[in-house]
């Protein structure tokens, strides 16, 4: 299990974003791929396929044209066969209202997007290393809510 | 096994005049390893079946030298255990703190660290140096982690106060107690509680 490579994945329509969140993940330790799309509708594309290879956790940014990302996740827990992906959303900012709305939709993860790339490396290292512990510890899922 | 059919025999001229033979052989490499596992195996007098390639389950639970003879054996023949030592001891880390966080005993913080070593039979440096190499994460906030787990269990069952939990969990005090809840999860005990409380309800709402 040690070397198990954590699939990574994220929906944003911000190209920037879609890049320095890619950049982040190649200086964290643990390893990972990771695989963007450009937006939701994308995604659920991807996602719908039978065959697809469905990431360990997917960050979904929420304001997306045409799909937003809660309706990306509330979509994503309906389908049996996708509802067990851990997810985080990734956004501007929120009240903590929107917050907890989103998690009570399902969201494990709530991520106020950073603006300086070192706190960002730090964000998204903490949210893969908890994910990692409950994926290799045998932890209840249906409890893994962070808000970061 | 080597089938007589898949022995090529090349003889040259030139070696018959030296008499000898130059022999191709060809392999079923799964058969060999099979039977040079089942050969160790039994050596030792181990109770074993083999799963599949490269899986093999020991019955009768042998003693660590013999383990060890095993693996010593098996190198040999180049054949390695992947389940490493490393990820062993890790293990039995993850188990002590687990159990050590699930009993009622009350344990002081300071005697954490005694605990493991005592438990794993190593000094507490080499232990919380080998963890964080195999876990990405710490002893301490993996201890940390599993009491803010078990928190939540404590909090979704609805029979104790957050005051309790505190106490139970052998917290000097609730604040602490909210305080390293809140920095672990982002959340309070109270905010965890309403949100895990509001999916249940979503969810029966939906299925009504």
């Amino acid at each position: 299990m040690q070397n198990e490579i954590i699939r990574v994945m994220l929906a944003d329509d911000d190209e920037d974003d879609r890049l320095f969140f890619t950049e982040a993940f190649q200086e964290i330790k643990i390893k990972t791929t990771v695989t963007t799309l450009n937006n939701g509708i994308e995604l659920m594309n991807y996602l719908n396929k039978e065959d697809a290879v469905l990431p360990h956790v997917l960050f979904l940014d929420l304001n997306m044209p045409g799909k937003t990302g809660l309706d990306c996740l509330r979509e994503i827990k309906s389908i049996d066969r996708l509802k067990n992906i851990a997810i985080a959303i990734y956004s501007t900012s929120a009240s903590d209202e929107d917050i907890e709305d989103t998690f009570v939709e399902g969201a494990n993860v709530y991520i106020k997007k950073p603006h300086e790339f070192s706190t960002l490396k730090n964000v998204l290292s903490d949210v893969i290393t908890l994910n990692w512990q409950y994926h290799t510890s045998g932890l209840n899922r249906d409890n893994f809510l962070l808000s970061i | 096994m080597v089938h007589a059919a898949a022995i090529l025999l090349y003889i040259s001229p030139k070696n018959i005049i030296f008499r000898q033979m130059k022999l191709y052989l060809k392999f079923d490499i799964n058969a060999v390893c099979r039977k040079v596992l089942q050969e160790q195996l039994e050596s030792l007098n181990l109770n074993y079946s083999i799963l599949g390639f490269g899986e093999v389950e020991i019955n009768n639970d042998p003693n660590s030298e013999t383990i060890k003879a095993l693996y010593q054996q098996l190198n040999e023949y180049g054949v390695s255990v992947v389940e490493s030592h490393k990820s062993v001891l890790v293990q039995k880390i993850k188990d002590a703190i687990v159990e050590m966080v699930y009993s009622d005993e009350k344990l002081s913080n300071a005697k954490t660290s005694a605990y493991l070593a005592d438990k794993i039979g190593q000094s507490y440096g080499y232990i919380s140096n080998l963890f964080s190499d195999v876990t990405y994460t710490s002893i301490a906030n993996f201890i940390i982690l599993q009491k803010v787990e078990r928190a939540k269990q404590l909090i979704l069952t609805n029979e104790l106060t957050i005051t309790e939990i505190a106490w139970k969990l052998n917290y000097s005090s609730v604040a602490h107690f909210s305080n390293q809840f809140k920095s672990a999860t982002g959340l309070t005990p109270s905010a965890f509680q309403r949100i895990i409380d509001k999916r249940k309800n979503a969810h029966l709402n939906k299925r009504a």
